[in-house]
């Protein structure tokens, strides 16, 4: 019983995990670049809820709402100024500049807010369903079906509607998308307002779990989440989704069994070996084309 | 309707295309042959706005598509068959075409022209839930010559669609560009295969080494003794 607790809190850590490491698989399958920047995204996300639910005391759905705008701005913003220019230059270049924007996301926070702590709001009860001597928290829940919704919706965008069909495309072959008519930048654009949306989403369920907002809350969970892509297979959606799933429940049965200073070891430990056996990760694509 | 002028294209410090000038008038098939690297390809990519013009002029029924974004030019009606086929490989069949009409908001008459691609490739037809990945090379030029011809295009650009085909196949798909051409579509063709080429073609140019050495008649071209020398083996 203490097993499947410690399982179903995993799961949850892993839903807020694989909610983040969407916006970097996806980032990474169409812009073929990796956004170290998306961490901050999540930080400054949490800042907005936290001013909007405490100074301006707006309802929850409307402190969402307002992280998620500002996130999507933030991001088609961030690719604009920083990336765009980018589009020609070297992958190392476009990577340095992600690590640049990174600091200065965080940096620009601590001039803002200060580097000191601020208490988020309790915004989920924090009662617990019991099920037959096995108690699940509402905030787990809440979590994992957060994660469900997401990744329903998502799926059924990116094969059921133009601009995801548009998306794959572009994925796949750039130039090929353009001779179809398909604005690559647009769809570019489009994806960094996804995943980022997707960040301020993350960012409310981990301040519900961890109520402290600083300057470098979104550092920890955004290499976390940027190892779950990895795992899982960065540019595969549903690698996103078992990455960070599986990271969580790692994470949490390290800490519960083994060692909570050692789970961060154990978790890219696991990663380190994950890749020897699949460089590709768990569900990296592996195409074989025929001439 | 596809004039070409004094096109320069630059790699960097290199000089690919090194001034041409050539022109396709409507309901033509016009082609463009070369030895590798001789730039068809380069010429290909400018027209349709993948690589930029260094100097020189492009338009398409007067309008100068230099100046133009690539994703726009199809709009236009210029669509093009890329080297390689360049098929959404993980995409279906169906996918691959219902994309090649991207820029169109027609949904019936989409449906309607799907059916007709099957009809020009029955093959694709057969296929239509398969992933473009796992056809064949043949089957992957007619799905490439069907998107592009989803877009409805006045005028279609074909890049070397006989590259690693079997010499059946080859003729299939020559017949079928002919076909098209006859439907009203006309034709810019980018072919190593010179003799194929010349065959269906009412005009040639010859491209080396970033220059247009010889232009005339497909016939005419095709007989003529440097060409036959050059390409024709003799």
């Amino acid at each position: 019983m203490r097993f499947l607790s410690n399982l179903i809190n995993g799961l949850g850590l892993g839903s807020v995990y694989a909610i983040i490491a969407l916006g970097y698989t996806m980032v990474y399958g169409i812009a073929k670049m990796l956004n170290f920047a998306h961490g901050d995204v999540i930080m400054i996300g949490a800042y907005v809820a936290f001013f909007a639910l405490t100074r301006f005391a707006v309802p929850l759905p409307l402190g969402i709402l307002a992280a998620v705008v500002c996130c999507t701005v933030l991001g088609v913003v961030i690719e604009r100024l920083a990336y765009k220019p980018l589009r020609q230059a070297s992958s190392l270049a476009v990577l340095i500049t992600a690590i640049g924007v990174s600091y200065f996301l965080q940096n620009g926070a601590q001039l803002l807010w200060s580097a000191s702590p601020k208490m988020f709001p309790s915004i989920i009860s924090s009662g617990a369903i019991e099920l037959g001597g096995l108690s699940i928290s509402y905030l787990t829940l809440i979590t994992i079906a957060t994660c469900i919704v997401v990744m329903v919706c998502l799926t059924l965008f990116i094969n059921r509607t133009r601009t995801g069909s548009a998306m794959r495309a572009c994925s796949e072959d750039k130039g090929a998308s353009m001779l179809m008519g398909i604005n690559v930048n647009q769809i570019i654009s489009i994806t960094f307002a996804i995943g980022s949306g997707l960040a301020a989403i993350a960012s409310v369920l981990l301040c519900a779990n961890y109520p402290t907002v600083t300057p470098t809350l979104g550092s920890m969970p955004g290499i976390k989440a940027f190892t779950a892509a990895v795992f899982g297979g960065i540019g595969s959606i549903p690698g996103a989704l078992l990455g960070g799933l599986l990271l969580g429940i790692i994470e949490i049965l390290s800490k519960a069994y083994i060692s909570t200073q050692l789970s961060d070891v154990i978790v890219f430990g696991v990663l380190i070996i994950v890749l020897l056996v699949k460089p590709a990760g768990l569900l990296g694509k592996n195409i074989r084309e025929k001439v | 309707m596809l004039k070409v002028e004094n096109l320069k294209v630059r790699y960097g410090m290199i000089e690919a295309i090194k001034g041409i000038s050539f022109e396709v008038r409507d309901g033509e098939i016009v082609t463009l042959i070369g030895a590798n690297g001789a730039g068809k390809t380069t010429t290909m990519h400018a027209i349709s706005g993948l690589i930029k013009a260094a100097e020189g002029s492009i338009s398409l029924d007067g309008k100068e598509l230099t100046k133009i974004p690539a994703h726009k030019i199809v709009g236009l009606g210029l669509a093009q068959v890329p080297e390689g086929r360049r098929v959404f490989a993980q995409q279906t069949v169906e996918e691959n075409l219902i994309l090649g009409a991207y820029l169109r908001r027609d949904q019936g008459a989409i449906a309607k022209d799907i059916e007709d691609v099957y009809q020009t490739f029955p093959r694709l037809g057969e296929r239509r839930t398969q992933l473009a990945g796992t056809l064949s090379g043949g089957e992957q030029q007619m799905l490439a010559m069907g998107r592009a011809l989803m877009a409805k295009p006045s005028i279609l650009l074909l890049d070397e669609p006989s590259m690693g085909l079997s010499p059946l196949l080859v003729s299939e798909i020559f017949q079928i560009i002919e076909e098209i051409n006859k439907k009203g579509t006309t034709i810019l063709l980018v072919e190593q295969n010179a003799k194929r080429a010349l065959s269906i073609a009412d005009r040639a140019y010859v491209l080396e080494t970033g220059r247009i050495t010889l232009d005339g008649t497909g016939e005419g071209l095709a007989r003529d003794e440097r060409v036959r020398k050059a390409y024709l083996g003799g």
